[in-house]
C-alpha cells in the first residue's frame, strides 16, 4: 500500500504509544467538579446559573459569550457552589463553576443507550443547530466551535471533509482507542458532518502506526452504508496539523493567512466526529471525553485511558490513576511536542483535554544553549516552509517587517525547529513571540484601515 | 617635462574651482533652514537617548519641542526639572514644576515569602515565561525573576538580588525613564514620585486574588483586609479588586498604614527612623477613642 505523507519539513520523533493496550475505563465523578467558561476558541461563555441552583447532568449552564465562541452544559448533577476565577493550567485565573456532585441524575430527552443509530436526519439547519447546542468544539486541540466550521461562509464550497485520525504527537492514545472502541459512531459523526456540508468526499485519515485503527474502520465501513474512505498516512509529526493533513490528503497547499476552506477542506477530529455523533443522534451534549495518563517514568500497567466528565480536576485523576510516579520531572497536558506544561494540577480538566504525561527528566531536560551554526535543519523541519534561523535573528533585532515579510504569523509552534536544533537555539520560544508581536501589528493595522475607510464612508454620505 | 607638471597643477586647480562652485550653488539652492534653538535644546539634553520622553532620541524631542506651541506633553524624565526649565528658557515657554520620580517595585515576593511550585529551565526571559504560564510560585501576579527590567535599564540602575530574586531598584541612578515599567510583563513597576528627601509609602504588591488566596500564595501579600484604607486620615489609599494602593501625590508620610499592615504589604523607605509600630499604633488608637467620645 503506498502510503502518503506532507511533502514539506516534519519530524519524526518516536510515537512511544505505550498506553495503546488500554482500553478506555470510565473514570468515576469526584465530590466536586469545576467546569471552566473558557474551554474553547474564541470568548468565554457566560454562566446563566445561580450559586445554590440544582442542575442535572447535560443541562446548560453557560451560554455563548459571542460568535465564535460555544454553550457549555454541566458534567454532573448537583448543587453549584461557587462562580469564580480558579486557576486554568497556566496558573492563571478563569471563571468556573463549581459544583458539588449528587448522584448521577440526566436532564431530559438525553438518550443514554448504547443503541448505534445510523438513520441520519435530512434537516442541514437543524443538525447544525444541535450541534451549536449541544457545545461541540474541535477535540484536535484547538478547541474550534464545531458549528462554526461546518458552516462555511457563503460563497465557499467543501469538497473534502478530512477526519483527522492522524495522533500524530508521541505518546498519546485517546483517539487511537475511540477509533478502535467507538469506530462505528465516530463513522455515523463523519456522515453527519458529510450531510451537513453538503455530501462532499468524506476521508478518515489514520498514520500508518495504528494499523489496528486502520483495520476497525476498514471494516465497520463496509457494513454501513455511507460513502467514506479511509486513509492510511505515513507516520510523520506533524501530520495532525490541519493544513498538513490537507496537505498530505488533497495535495493541496492552504496560503498564508487563509483559512481551510479556501482550499475546500474542512478537517475534524474523530473525537469531535464522535461529540458531533452523540450531540445529534442522542442529544448528548459535549461532556466527556477520553484522557491518556501516560509518560516515559511510568510502568505501563499503570498507564490508562479514561472516558472523563469535562471539569474532573486534573488532580484527581492523577491521584485516581496511582499517584505522580517517581522520576516525573515534567507534567504535561497534551502530547510532549506541543502540550502545556501543567504548572497547577489542580486546575480543571477542559473539553480538549487530551492527557497527562509524567516526563522524566532526561526527556524533557534542556540541554545548554551552543552557538546557531547555521546548518539549516530548523529549515528543513519546518512544515510551514519557514526559515526559523532567520525569523530568531530577525526577533533578536526587533526587524518586525522582516519578520512579517518572512511569515512569522504562519508557524503553526509544532517545535519541529526546537526538536531538530542541533545547537538547542530556543527557536519556538522566540518566534511563539514574534508571531504574537507580529499578529498584533497586523490586526491593528486592519483596525485602523477598517476604521478609515468607515470615516471615508460616512464622509462621503455627508458630502451627498 | 615643466610644463606638463604645470599643466597639470592648472587643469586640477581649475577643476577643483569649478567643482566647488557647483558645490555651493547647489548647497545655497538646496539649503535647509533648520531652527537653531533645535541644537541649543538639544545641547542641554542629557543626551542618553533612552527614549523615555516618547520620542525616539533627544534630538526627536528637541526637534518636536521647538515647533510645539507649548511644553505640554513634553518632559524629559531623566533630566527632570532642571533640563525642563532650561529647555523652557531657551524655547521662552513656561515649565511646569514636576516632582522627581522614581522606579519602584510592586511586588515584595521573595524566594522565602513565595514557595516555589514549578521549576523552569525555558528562556530567561520575563516575556516568554509570561507566554507560558504565571510563574513558578501560586502568586500569578508576582514578579518572574527573570531580568527583563534588568536589560531594558540602560542606566544600569536595576540588578537583581539572588538572595530575594526580585530586582532592586539604584535611587541614585535611576532616572524615571521607564523603560523597565514597559518591559516588566506584569506591570510591577511603577514610576511615583520620589518624596521628600526620598521618603515614601507604597503598597509592595499586586495580587488581586481574595485574601486566603493571596496569602496562601506569598506571605507578605496584600489581602485585601482595607484597614490601611480605614486607618488613613488622608484618604490617599484606595482599595480596588482585593489590592490596596497608596496615591503619592495624598499620602502625607504618616506610616500609619505601615504599621497597621498586618502582612507587611505596605512599604515605607529612606525614612530617617525605623517604623515604631506599638507608638503609631497607640496614636491610632487614642485617635479612635477621642472621635468616639
Amino acid at each position: 500500500m503506498s502510503k502518503i505523507t506532507f511533502k514539506i519539513g516534519g519530524v519524526h520523533p518516536d510515537d512511544s504509544k505505550l498506553s495503546r493496550g488500554c482500553a478506555i475505563e470510565v473514570l468515576p465523578l469526584p465530590e466536586t467538579v469545576y467546569v471552566s467558561m473558557a474551554q474553547h476558541l474564541g470568548a468565554p461563555a457566560k454562566p446563566i446559573v445561580a450559586v445554590g441552583d440544582k442542575v442535572k447532568a447535560g443541562q446548560l449552564i453557560a451560554e455563548a459569550g459571542g460568535f465564535i465562541s460555544a454553550v457549555v452544559h454541566s458534567p454532573v448533577s448537583g448543587t453549584v457552589k461557587a462562580i469564580a476565577p480558579r486557576a486554568d493550567l497556566a496558573g492563571r485565573p478563569v471563571m468556573h463553576v463549581e459544583i458539588a456532585v449528587e448522584g448521577d441524575e440526566w436532564a431530559d430527552g438525553i438518550d443514554l443507550s448504547d443503541t448505534l443509530v445510523t438513520e441520519i436526519p435530512d434537516d442541514r439547519a437543524a443538525m447544525l443547530k444541535k450541534i451549536q447546542d449541544c457545545g461541540v468544539v474541535g477535540l484536535g486541540g484547538a478547541t474550534f466551535p464545531t458549528h462554526v466550521k461546518l458552516n462555511p461562509a457563503p460563497g465557499s464550497v467543501a469538497e473534502c471533509l478530512i477526519l483527522n485520525g492522524a495522533e500524530c504527537e508521541p505518546y498519546l492514545t485517546s483517539d487511537f482507542r475511540i477509533l478502535l472502541e467507538r469506530t462505528k459512531e465516530i463513522i455515523v459523526g463523519a456522515a453527519i458532518m458529510q450531510k451537513v456540508l453538503g455530501g462532499c468526499r468524506t476521508v478518515i485519515a489514520i498514520e500508518e502506526n495504528k494499523p489496528e485503527a486502520i483495520k476497525a474502520v476498514s471494516d465497520a465501513l463496509k457494513e454501513l452504508p455511507y460513502k467514506i474512505e479511509v486513509l492510511p498516512l505515513k507516520k510523520k509529526y506533524p501530520q495532525g496539523g490541519e493544513k498538513q493533513l490537507i496537505a498530505a490528503v488533497m495535495g493541496r497547499e492552504v496560503g498564508s493567512g487563509a483559512l481551510p476552506i479556501s482550499v475546500g477542506a474542512v478537517v475534524q477530529n474523530v473525537a469531535t466526529s464522535l461529540a458531533v455523533y452523540e450531540a445529534v443522534q442522542k442529544n448528548k451534549p459535549l461532556l466527556t471525553n477520553v484522557l491518556t495518563v501516560t509518560g516515559d517514568c511510568l510502568p505501563v500497567e499503570k498507564q490508562h485511558n479514561y472516558l472523563f466528565r469535562i471539569g474532573v480536576p486534573l488532580s484527581f485523576i492523577a491521584e485516581y490513576a496511582g499517584g505522580i510516579p517517581e522520576g516525573a520531572a515534567k507534567l504535561i497536558s497534551g502530547g510532549p511536542m506541543m502540550g502545556r506544561a501543567i504548572a497547577n494540577l489542580d486546575a480543571t480538566t477542559v473539553k480538549g483535554s487530551s492527557s497527562i504525561l509524567y516526563l522524566s527528566e532526561a526527556a524533557t531536560k534542556r540541554n545548554a544553549q551552543t552557538a546557531c551554526i547555521r546548518c539549516g535543519r530548523c529549515s528543513q523541519a519546518c512544515p510551514m516552509g519557514l526559515e526559523p534561523h532567520l525569523l530568531y535573528r530577525l526577533y533578536e533585532a526587533g526587524d518586525y517587517d522582516g519578520l512579517e515579510a518572512n511569515a512569522v504569523q504562519d508557524c503553526i509552534e509544532c517545535g519541529c525547529c526546537l526538536y531538530s536544533c542541533p545547537a538547542y537555539v530556543p527557536l519556538l520560544d522566540q518566534i511563539r513571540q514574534a508571531k504574537g508581536a507580529v499578529l498584533g501589528i497586523i490586526r491593528a493595522r486592519a483596525a485602523a484601515a477598517k476604521a478609515a475607510a468607515e470615516a471615508a464612508k460616512s464622509n462621503e454620505s455627508k458630502n451627498q | 617635462m615643466t610644463s606638463t607638471i604645470l599643466w597639470t597643477i592648472a587643469i586640477l586647480a581649475g577643476l577643483g574651482f569649478l567643482l566647488a562652485l557647483v558645490l555651493y550653488l547647489i548647497a545655497e539652492r538646496f539649503k535647509v533652514v533648520e531652527d537653531p534653538r533645535i541644537d541649543e535644546v538639544e545641547k542641554v539634553m542629557p543626551g542618553a537617548n533612552c527614549g523615555g520622553c516618547g520620542f525616539a532620541g533627544c534630538r526627536a524631542f528637541a526637534d518636536s519641542a521647538v515647533k510645539a506651541p507649548n511644553l505640554d506633553g513634553h518632559y524629559c524624565p531623566v533630566g527632570g526639572s532642571e533640563v525642563m526649565k532650561k529647555v523652557a528658557d531657551i524655547l521662552g515657554f513656561a515649565v511646569e514644576e514636576k516632582a522627581p520620580q522614581v522606579a519602584v517595585l510592586r511586588c515584595n515576593g521573595t524566594c522565602a515569602a513565595r514557595p516555589t511550585v514549578n521549576y523552569y529551565d525555558g528562556v530567561k526571559s520575563c516575556k516568554v515565561k509570561a507566554a507560558l504560564y504565571s510563574g513558578d510560585t501560586a502568586c500569578p501576579f508576582g514578579c518572574l525573576g527573570c531580568g527583563d527590567c534588568v536589560e531594558a535599564c540602560q542606566f544600569g540602575a536595576l540588578h537583581m538580588d539572588p538572595e530575594t530574586g526580585l530586582p532592586v531598584v539604584d535611587e541614585e541612578k535611576c532616572t524615571a525613564c521607564g523603560a523597565c515599567v514597559k518591559a516588566c510583563p506584569k506591570a510591577l513597576l511603577e514610576l511615583r514620585n520620589k518624596g521628600p528627601r526620598g521618603m515614601r509609602e507604597f503598597v509592595a504588591c499586586r495580587n488581586t486574588d481574595k485574601g486566603p488566596v493571596a496569602k496562601k500564595a506569598c506571605a507578605n501579600a496584600c489581602i485585601g483586609c482595607g484597614i490601611c484604607v480605614k486607618t488613613c486620615t488622608h484618604e490617599a489609599i484606595t482599595m480596588e479588586n482585593n489590592i490596596a494602593y497608596i496615591d503619592f501625590a495624598k499620602c502625607k508620610l504618616c506610616r500609619e498604614c505601615e504599621a497597621m499592615c498586618p502582612t507587611g504589604a505596605i512599604h515605607g523607605v529612606n525614612f530617617p527612623k525605623p517604623l515604631d509600630k506599638a507608638a503609631l499604633k497607640e496614636r491610632i488608637a487614642k485617635r479612635k477613642e477621642e472621635s468616639h467620645e
